[in-house]
């Protein structure tokens, strides 16, 4: 079972109708003892930093999903269930994020640039070689919606930069664990293409659709 | 440079390299957004501003085969208009975002008859992703900010009907384009994103469903005066129209429906013209597996 984190962030309605498409075998999480039947963890995020965390805090989901990361197992997170995989964001000054990456999340400042950016900027992608990546043109469209972005305090794990004003950290991944600052669930068919390659990176088990 | 070198290489930070960026060809691109107007679950195209309502509707087919058709030529958002604005027009608007978005994956914007917080959430609940507001939100601008605090700028979409009344003068209508308010369309412009607006869809109303081409002033001076993205919305007759309003109206996307609907251009042909005269925008790619 693929667990969709559900933590009253947004609509996830898309990223589920979109997994599914894929043929995950989905399920809806908001309560921590379901991550025991989980093969695999998405954790969408819309809305500020500082009201995700404290929405996976009061939830009992935080403590759960840091373990899950330490522990290597396969992870996507999707724009500001991304953006937490980082220490902090100027979005929430105080509040603290996984620090699964060492970094911190920035708002975009170039003058004379409209924020939040809305709409289809293109991927570099720094590790072409990346499963996520399997299949994409070397340089496709992604649908962001978002102002502030990660900057991360090693280049090592950048998997895709995209530049807006400034050159960002459009993904980046450390062993199973992965995240995107854009929508694949909005990007068409490369977004597809992107979720299809994350459940095709989870144990054959966890595709299986029995439910 | 071979694959993955640069990502193993820890000195290529994500710090911005300025000279790339310079060379870089990478930006965002300008968005083809088609428009479907719905009455009654079928798209239909009034033939001028206002007309809708006077019967001057012309049937153009299922929106949820339209948004399909659309979606395979590319489209970077759709948006959908409750023209019924009633509260059976929105339970059959409820019903074609939720089959939209099962199909459609790409961005999807909702509005007429948005009255509060509750209709939005509604809406984002069936799988839109943003609320188009326009007479609530002059009526009521704090739905502006009740709908931004709750789920964020990015899902607030002002819209705004603008008419030129004097020279160098535009002002913002309600009902279709039939009832002035007194509110000047720049200032009202700059409240919403003040109020928490994440983008602004400017229609023209001299311009709408005319084909002469979007009001490139007014645009402009908009687009000039708010931080976040302006769309163009009424009048686009040829690509011309499109290519103009995105380069001296310095638009971020255009909207438009009857060239769409009545098959004169398609998407895709719309974003090949536009690439051609050296406006960015997304063409077609092909994903291998």
């Amino acid at each position: 079972m693929l667990a969709l984190i559900d933590y009253g962030s947004g609509n996830i309605r898309s990223v589920t109708n979109a997994l599914k498409r894929e043929g995950a075998d989905v399920e809806l999480v908001s309560d921590p003892a379901r991550l025991a039947a989980a093969e695999a963890i998405v954790l969408p995020g819309v809305g500020a930093f500082g009201d995700c965390v404290r929405g996976l805090q009061s939830r009992r989901l935080w403590e759960p999903l840091a373990e899950w990361l330490a522990a290597d197992r396969p992870f996507l997170g999707i724009c500001v269930g991304y953006q937490m995989l980082f220490e902090e964001s100027e979005e929430s000054p105080g509040v603290r994020g996984f620090g699964f990456f060492g970094g911190a999340v920035k708002r975009f400042t170039t003058p004379g640039l409209k924020v939040p950016q809305i709409g289809w900027n293109q991927l570099d992608l720094a590790a072409p070689a990346h499963s996520l990546w399997r299949g994409l043109p070397p340089h496709p469209h992604v649908y962001f919606v978002h102002s502030f972005f990660p900057d991360p305090s090693e280049g090592a794990i950048v998997t895709a930069r995209s530049t807006y004003g400034e050159t960002f950290a459009a993904s980046a991944a450390r062993g199973r664990a992965a995240g995107v600052q854009f929508h694949p669930e909005k990007s068409q068919a490369v977004g597809l293409a992107i979720l299809r390659n994350f459940i095709a990176s989870v144990p054959a088990r966890a595709l299986a659709g029995q439910g | 440079m071979g694959p993955g070198e640069d990502f193993k290489n820890p000195a290529a930070s994500v710090k911005p390299n300025p000279l790339s960026r310079l060379h870089s060809t990478k930006m965002l691109t300008k968005r083809v957004i088609p428009c479907l107007d719905v009455h009654d679950g079928k798209v239909t195209r009034g033939l001028q501003f206002g007309r809708a309502e006077e019967g001057g509707l012309r049937n153009v087919g299922d929106p949820v085969e339209l948004a399909i058709r659309y979606n395979d030529q590319g489209a970077d958002e759709m948006v959908f208009f409750d023209i019924t604005a009633s509260a059976h027009g929105r339970g059959t608007m409820i019903d074609v975002i939720e089959r939209t978005a099962a199909h459609c994956f790409m961005p999807l914007t909702v509005g007429g008859g948005i009255r509060a917080v509750e209709d939005m959430s509604a809406m984002l609940k069936s799988g839109a992703d943003k609320i188009s507001i326009n007479s609530s939100a002059i009526a009521t601008p704090e739905l502006i900010s009740a709908g931004a605090e709750r789920f964020g700028s990015q899902c607030i979409v002002v819209s705004i009907d603008a008419k030129k009344t004097a020279p160098d003068c535009w002002e913002v209508f309600v009902q279709g384009g039939r009832k002035p308010t007194g509110l000047d369309a720049v200032a009202w412009a700059e409240e919403a994103v003040r109020r928490g607006a994440g983008e602004i869809v400017l229609n023209s109303i001299d311009a709408d469903g005319t084909k002469a081409g979007y009001d490139l002033v007014i645009t402009r001076r908009i687009s000039e005066a708010v931080g976040v993205p302006v769309v163009a919305s009424g009048g686009a007759g040829t690509l011309d129209h499109m290519v103009a309003v995105l380069a001296e109206g310095k638009a971020d996307a255009v909207l438009a429906a009857s060239i769409f609907h009545f098959g004169e251009y398609t998407v895709t042909d719309v974003k090949h013209h536009l690439a051609r005269h050296g406006v960015p925008v997304r063409l077609p790619e092909t994903v291998a597996n």
